[in-house]
């Protein structure tokens, strides 16, 4: 079974996906932060892929982009190090990136490495869902990666009728129009809009993304749907830190609480 | 037929590569812009602007000493003495009245060398909508009299400062802040990038530039058809004005020239179609300089407005078919066309304009072939480059 669907099939509330950049700040941070993230206490390992030109991403990511890329990291070197992290690490792990690295490195080929490593999942936020449908799902299906479309303030209850009906695992909904870590706190009308999309009963679980930072801000999500997902704040804790694997769990704790 | 098709794509290039969160905004725009474009009140009113606004039509001008100095019959397509001193502006005005008639509020446009950045500030205030340009850092040191055209027209400049702080960073900057404004405001895209259905909207916003050729060659040489049509190519807009009513009239060549910079191997060339490889830039697939992994290369030129990783998806479709002639031009040949033009004809052209005049150089033809060469821009802009240069 997917570890996506074995997470959400028992345990259904205050899920927490912690998102890092992938060779940041260090090319071998990547299983420490990775073990820390499990042994704090989270649910969910989302792993960025860095590329040029993040679109989605506000400048705490995009920072961390421009200094993985500088760091060395690749696809390559990241299928490298992710090579038997499954020894160690039992949390579903989801890929994170933009289409144009992946597409270079080959689609089907990116799948079967995916595979192999132990990912249980991708989020591609410039992949439209009818590209997907036409070009990748069998793909994805093949492979039993579980992709993950995001949903916005402005996406219409029909498109994500439609996204549900296409969705495994969990559907991402950002939380604001915003790129990532553009705002903080949640305001009335995202509640307005995340009790709006809690009442249309989805078959997916939804994870809110995007402003999310600490124990409040994660369970004032958590009421309105199956959890959260942190990107931006986790990058900033993790910048300057002399020992990530104490920091790391000490802020996963205090968010979980 | 060289047309967008139904899911946005030219051949194997183009499509919508983009974050769910613009999702409605380009989908409320490929619903509504044909319909808008086509209305009678659309028209009437992009029409007399077009004319006494921006100053069209823009003479087909015979010139007879470049010709003289090439063997052929050369034609320049005076886009120079547009309003604003370019092209941009056929672009920005049918996108405002776009924008106006979708209800929007507030216009936001990305320009590397400014000239994009100008003609949307221009129709913004025209329109009396708010404006705001992102502009790269460095390329707000490099343009600074266009930054305060900006500035006395009543826009907002931002400095992109990601990156490698140019026109792929100041696009960059402008979708992200699209996507944290998506309600009230349009995106002015300048040249025919982005996701679909930009590059066809703005090809056919530049097509009055074949349009007119057409006629006016009609008028001066009883032949709606030249033997080729030279235009240079960034992103590609002026190209796609010049190219659009020839695309599938295979006996007119169309000849874009790229910027070679330095030399196409030097390290220091924004040749895209010889050093790029098929793969996604700002919402559509098409040719870019890229690396192995897929992260995008910085390109150099002289010309800041042809200083750009990508292409339009349509070039890419054209380059891909053998439709068009793709030549690199470098920095130096560039400048020399420009200085011949300033000394055979009095006009001073835009860079980007005289790496289209270079490809005279380029190209054989026989001595009463009729060509046209789209004269994108005038080189005010570009005095500083020009005497840092010193050539002449």
């Amino acid at each position: 079974m997917n570890r996506i669907q074995y997470l959400f099939n028992t345990k259904k509330e205050r899920v927490l996906s912690i998102y890092f950049t992938a060779g940041f700040p260090h090319l071998e941070d990547t299983l420490p932060i990775m073990e820390a993230i499990q042994a704090g206490g989270a649910d969910i390992i989302e792993i960025g892929v860095p590329y040029s030109d993040p679109i989605a991403d506000g400048p705490t990511i995009q920072d961390s982009n421009q200094i993985a890329l500088e760091n060395g990291m690749s696809l390559k070197k990241l299928f490298e190090q992710l090579k038997g992290f499954r020894a160690k690490i039992n949390l579903p792990v989801v890929l994170m990136g933009y289409l144009n690295p992946i597409i270079q490195y080959g689609m089907e080929e990116f799948c079967q490495k995916c595979k192999e490593v132990g990912i249980d999942g991708l989020i591609l936020p410039d992949l439209p869902m009818q590209q997907y449908l036409d070009d990748y799902k069998e793909m994805f299906e093949k492979y039993d990666l579980f992709n993950t479309f995001l949903i916005s303030p402005q996406t219409s209850e029909k498109r994500i009728r439609e996204i549900d009906a296409n969705s495994n695992g969990f559907i991402y909904m950002v939380s604001s129009h915003s790129i990532t870590g553009a705002k903080s706190g949640i305001s009335e009308e995202q509640v307005t809009y995340f009790e709006r999309v809690k009442a249309m009963g989805l078959k997916n679980p939804r994870l809110i993304g995007f402003g999310i930072s600490d124990a409040e801000t994660f369970s004032t999500a958590s009421q309105y749907s199956n959890g959260a997902i942190i990107g931006s704040a986790f990058i900033k804790k993790i910048k300057d830190s002399a020992n990530l694997n104490a920091d790391i769990q000490e802020y996963i704790k205090s968010v979980i609480q | 037929m060289i047309r967008v098709d139904e899911k946005g794509f030219y051949g194997k290039f183009g499509g919508a590569y983009i974050p769910e969160m613009l999702h409605p905004n380009i989908e409320e725009l490929r619903e509504n812009y044909e319909s808008i474009m086509a209305s009678p009140d659309f028209q009437q009113e992009f029409q007399m602007l077009l004319k006494d606004y921006v100053g069209r039509p823009t003479p087909l001008y015979y010139a007879s000493r470049l010709s003289e100095r090439h063997g052929a019959k050369i034609y320049l397509k005076r886009e120079d003495l547009c309003h604003t001193g370019a092209h941009k502006v056929n672009n920005t005005i049918g996108q405002i009245l776009l924008a106006k008639r979708l209800g929007k509020k507030r216009i936001i446009a990305e320009t590397g060398a400014g000239q994009h950045g100008v003609a949307t500030a221009t129709v913004c205030a025209l329109m009396g909508m708010e404006c705001t340009v992102y502009m790269g850092e460095l390329d707000i040191h490099r343009q600074r009299p266009n930054v305060e055209r900006m500035k006395i027209l009543g826009a907002k400049v931002v400095p992109a400062t990601s990156g490698s702080k140019t026109l792929k960073d100041a696009t960059n900057e402008a979708m992200r802040a699209w996507i944290n404004n998506p309600v009230d405001t349009h995106y002015i895209i300048g040249s025919v990038v982005g996701p679909h259905p930009y590059p066809e909207m703005v090809a056919l916003f530049q097509s009055v530039i074949s349009e007119e050729i057409k006629w006016q060659l009609q008028e001066k040489e009883g032949r709606e058809n030249p033997d080729a049509v030279i235009a240079c190519v960034g992103g590609g807009s002026n190209a796609a004005g010049a190219f659009y009513h020839y695309y599938d009239v295979p006996e007119v060549r169309l000849i874009a020239a790229e910027a070679g910079g330095l030399g196409v191997h030097s390290g220091k060339s924004a040749a895209t179609t010889a050093l790029g490889t098929p793969g996604i830039l700002h919402g559509s697939k098409t040719i870019l300089m890229q690396t192995e992994d897929g992260q995008v290369i910085e390109p150099h030129s002289i010309s800041a407005g042809l200083d750009y990783p990508g292409i339009g998806p349509v070039h890419a479709h054209l380059f891909d078919i053998g439709r068009g002639e793709f030549l690199a031009v470098e920095d130096e040949d560039a400048m020399k066309a420009g200085i011949e033009l300033s000394r055979l004809e009095g006009i001073i052209p835009a860079i980007e304009s005289a790496h289209a005049l270079h490809a005279l150089n380029m190209i054989e033809f026989k001595k009463d072939d009729i060509i046209v060469v789209n004269l994108s821009g005038r080189g005010d802009k570009d005095l500083e480059t020009y005497i840092k240069w010193g050539g002449y």
